[in-house]
């Protein structure tokens, strides 16, 4: 099958690549863009280490087609830090222990920082609820949602 | 995954001519939250996908004084965000609030839910409930067919090969209705219905009989169950106990389950019985608040 010439905006920075229509999000990220942040897990939409948000949307990058990013804007986890430092986020998972092995972490920092732009200051039950999707076998949670109530009164909700 | 070709149609036209080309070849992305996993798995072999997200009146929903008109691609995110459709439509919202998580939910369709066609098909039951028709569209213009006649078998719908769905509407509430819809799964949340029930109901002016009620089931035959006797009995009935039981019982006389690893006939024919009461009187105080 030929490939598609796909043109996109990742983190704010355009990027072209070619991709045959059954790669997905996920492969074109890793594969071909070379962002290996965002993980493979299930493959399925049932983990959510591939967690990025997509033309604003948080989706399981498994469960987009390459071709479909578009003319779209695809964030992932290598867009959260800056140069001035890690996003609150990340510090509060580093402070709080909030990640062991890591392969779940790019998915889980992602998710909850959807979750902080629309629930600035969210209960541990919205916490759990929203991070459902996302699956740890490490931390037992617990540690991660600790995370997500650092971040969130570090960035000013609580 | 197989290789297959992709094409992004901007009009309903467009991807019209696609589908009388390609046929039984094609199938529709909406939220691939179906399509791409049976695709991984190999189940489902497409020789084209076309994508529906390109054109613009099935990503497009209206909330009128006639009811909800649904474009085909519109995501469950997209109507639970939306405060209108939250209080017009509860039945609905407790259906595209439980599939999958928030990730899932921002891609997945009701449009693609339907098409899917799966017994547990968590909207199914929801839109039969609510009196949903569907819009087709295929080469010799548009029909309209009731949700209920769309899912003919797992995974197999009403749609020629040549047909897309184009929306759904769901009729505004009456005056003195209400709807619901429940499942039950043994986990807390992101799991496929055991067992489901959608009920709306019409109450007189005081609240204290049935018009008319409609019930619908998920998950227990090869397609979502219209339980019309079952609603039907309801009409002119008093509210009380006695008659939500007594549309119970004909409700799991009209379930057909399998015993399956989700659950066993008798387990669901009870589950039935009982969601089939919880939903009625959730309705019925919707109905009358």
């Amino acid at each position: 099958m030929s490939k598609v010439h796909v043109t996109t905006t990742v983190n704010g920075e355009e990027k072209e690549f070619l991709a045959e229509p059954r790669q997905s999000l996920l492969e074109v990220l890793r594969d071909e863009l070379h962002l290996t942040g965002t993980k493979e897990g299930c493959n399925d939409g049932n983990c959510g280490a591939c967690s990025v948000v997509f033309d604003g949307t948080l989706v399981c990058a498994c469960c987009v087609l390459g071709v479909e990013a578009n003319g779209k804007r695809v964030e992932t986890v290598e867009g959260m830090a800056t140069r001035e430092g890690l996003h609150p986020l990340q510090q509060a998972f580093l402070e709080e222990t909030g990640m062991q092995c890591g392969i779940c972490t790019p998915g889980f920092l992602m998710a909850s920082n959807e979750l902080l732009k629309s629930n600035p200051n969210p209960s541990e039950q919205e916490i759990r609820f929203w991070l459902a999707n996302n699956l740890c076998r490490c931390t037992g949670y617990d540690k991660i949602v600790k995370s997500v109530q650092k971040a969130a009164a570090v960035m000013g909700g609580a | 995954m197989h290789s297959f070709e992709f094409s992004t149609p901007t009009s309903v036209s467009e991807a019209v001519a696609m589908l009388a080309e390609q046929g039984a070849n094609a199938r529709i992305l909406a939220g691939g939250t179906d399509l791409l996993i049976g695709m991984r798995a190999g189940r489902l072999q497409p020789g084209l996908v076309v994508d529906a997200k390109g054109i613009p009146e099935l990503l497009e929903y209206q909330l009128g004084s006639d009811g909800l008109r649904l474009g085909a691609a519109v995501t469950c995110r997209t109507l639970y965000d939306d405060p209108g459709v939250v209080e017009g439509y509860p039945a609905l919202i407790e259906a595209v609030s439980i599939i999958g998580g928030i990730p899932t939910q921002g891609r997945a369709t009701v449009g693609g839910n339907l098409c899917n066609a799966a017994p547990s098909g968590d909207t199914i039951p929801a839109l039969i409930a609510l009196g949903a028709v569907a819009t087709l569209i295929g080469p010799d213009g548009p029909r309209q067919l009731p949700v209920e006649a769309i899912c003919l078998a797992p995974g197999r719908t009403a749609l020629a090969a040549n047909e897309l769905l184009l929306s759904i509407h769901i009729p505004a509430p009456v005056a003195n209705s209400g709807a619901c819809y429940q499942r039950f799964i043994p986990r807390n949340e992101m799991d496929i219905a055991v067992a489901s029930v959608g009920s709306s109901v019409v109450l007189s002016a005081d609240g204290g009989t049935f018009e008319s009620a409609r019930i619908a089931l998920g998950s227990v035959g090869p397609t979502p169950i219209f339980a019309q006797a079952a609603g039907a009995l309801l009409a002119g009935q008093p509210v009380s106990d006695a008659s939500l039981q007594q549309a119970a019982d004909a409700a799991e006389a009209a379930a057909t389950p399998i015993n399956d690893m989700r659950g066993t006939i008798e387990q669901r024919k009870q589950l039935i019985n009982v969601l089939t009461r919880r939903t009625l009187r959730e309705a019925v105080s919707r109905a009358q608040a």
